[in-house]
């Protein structure tokens, strides 16, 4: 009963498919079974933050979804964001200010930032604060993330103008 | 922790997931966006045989507005009501208690008919639900019964739908033009469970409250609708009477303590939401005069 299923879906653009067990979340999915060990795992109940990934361009907790609810849908991870070069300025303010140190978070951080500044270009400080509450950092205090996010957002808008 | 094993199922229609739950009754959970589903198997808090997943059946989402009511299916997701233009104009109690459940991600994926079917006492909708007046759809083998939400809320985790039943989605009356709403919760963090949050709706006549419905939630094992707004109805309502209403407050609600909060933190709380509701509603900010955030 607890039989493996097919799953077929796009991580990165890239066709995969894969025979799963029922259990198996998509961040153990994408860990284990693809060798992409960007998105992190942290708490396992949703609460952190640390295992965000995009699931049909909407972020998700990867360790809140199943790895066969991702049957047929797109995964985009850390890998695929960076590699892509889409975030690479928000990633580059990420080191200019200090807003990493064990650096745990940052995946998700980064993901969670992008999707907040798809939405909306120019978002205020409680934006940014409110749109990443729900991922912890226990090294930088937020302050720095912030500074980060906001510093970016500035620097988009004023060259798309 | 890692969930223990279990077997999946991918409802094709309705009726497949009826059938499915038929057969594998309480073995069986239903799985819909899977944001306190999942948390709970992870924790191994519950352990099913099967997952029904009734992920994809599209025709368990989506808002319609009618002349007398708001019908909201059980599949429509909590980033769907913030974006709802219908539900920001018709029901922007539910709105405000929605941006409040947890974070985005969250939100993109965790259903309405899913908070509710969960019950959590700390969750925002289902006092919403409450003040609301809202009635749940639920679909068995053979027949569809309509459960009040105050008879939908049993326990901690526990409504009246049976093993074999699906909720299929939520009917809310149209609020009359010009009712007020009040939303407010305490919580550690944003988008946390709350300590204490109050959820209210409430009609007003030359000064007076002619309704009052306030929808607690995080202060017991369910949401709980209290006797105590009755005090404040049809009267001219005076700081002593607040104090009173207060009073009967904390007789009427049972809040437990954990390590969250205490008891008579979540009294206290529940208190202070009382006071800056009425003095919300009323437009009288003397009301509150102490206006904690």
């Amino acid at each position: 009963m607890t039989a493996v299923i097919a799953i077929a879906l796009t991580v990165n653009g890239e066709p995969v498919t894969a025979d799963v067990k029922p259990r198996l979340n998509l961040v153990d999915f994408l860990r284990d079974d693809l060798g992409l060990t960007g998105t992190h795992v942290g708490c396992e109940h949703g609460v952190c933050g640390a295992c965000t990934v995009r699931l049909d361009g909407e972020i998700v907790r990867a360790c809140l979804t199943l790895a066969v609810q991702a049957d047929g849908c797109a995964v985009e991870t850390i890998e695929g964001l960076s590699d892509s070069g889409e975030i690479a300025d928000l990633q580059n303010a990420f080191r200019a200010r200090n807003a990493l140190q064990c650096g745990y978070c940052t995946p998700g951080m980064l993901i969670t930032a992008q999707d907040l500044l798809r939405q909306k270009p120019r978002p205020d400080r409680a934006e940014i604060r409110e749109h990443l509450a729900g991922n912890y950092c226990r090294c930088t205090g937020y302050h720095a993330i912030v500074d980060a996010v906001e510093s970016t957002a500035r620097a988009r808008t004023e060259s798309a103008t | 922790m890692k969930a223990a094993a279990f077997s999946y199922a991918r409802a094709t229609s309705i009726a497949d997931a009826l059938q499915l739950l038929a057969r594998h009754g309480d073995d069986a959970k239903v799985l819909s966006g899977g944001q306190s589903l999942m948390p709970a198997l992870n924790l191994r808090l519950a352990k099913p045989a099967i997952l029904v997943d009734i992920g994809r059946l599209s025709e368990l989402r989506g808002i319609t507005v009618a002349s007398d009511k708001v019908t909201i299916g059980a599949l429509t997701r909590h980033v769907d009501l913030l974006g709802s233009r219908e539900i920001a104009e018709e029901l922007p109690l539910l709105r405000e208690a929605t941006a409040h459940v947890a974070h985005p991600a969250i939100r993109n994926r965790g259903t309405i008919g899913g908070n509710l079917a969960h019950a959590d006492p700390a969750s925002e909708l289902p006092a919403c639900m409450l003040a609301l007046d809202a009635t749940l759809v639920i679909r068995g083998a053979d027949r569809e019964r309509r459960v009040a939400a105050h008879d939908f809320f049993l326990g901690i985790y526990a409504t009246a739908l049976a093993a074999d039943e699906l909720l299929t989605r939520i009917e809310i009356p149209l609020p009359a033009p010009g009712i007020r709403y009040f939303f407010h919760e305490y919580a550690r963090r944003s988008g946390d469970y709350a300590l204490v949050g109050l959820a209210a709706m409430a009609r007003t006549d030359n000064g007076r409250l002619s309704d009052l419905r306030l929808g607690y939630f995080a202060v017991g094992d369910r949401p709980q609708l209290v006797r105590a707004a009755a005090r404040l109805v049809g009267v001219d309502v005076t700081p002593d009477l607040v104090a009173a209403a207060k009073a009967e407050l904390m007789i009427e609600l049972d809040p437990a303590s954990d390590q969250q909060a205490t008891a008579a933190m979540r009294r206290h709380l529940a208190g202070l939401l009382l006071a800056r509701c009425v003095a919300t509603v009323l437009d009288r900010p003397e009301l509150a005069p102490e206006q904690a955030s």
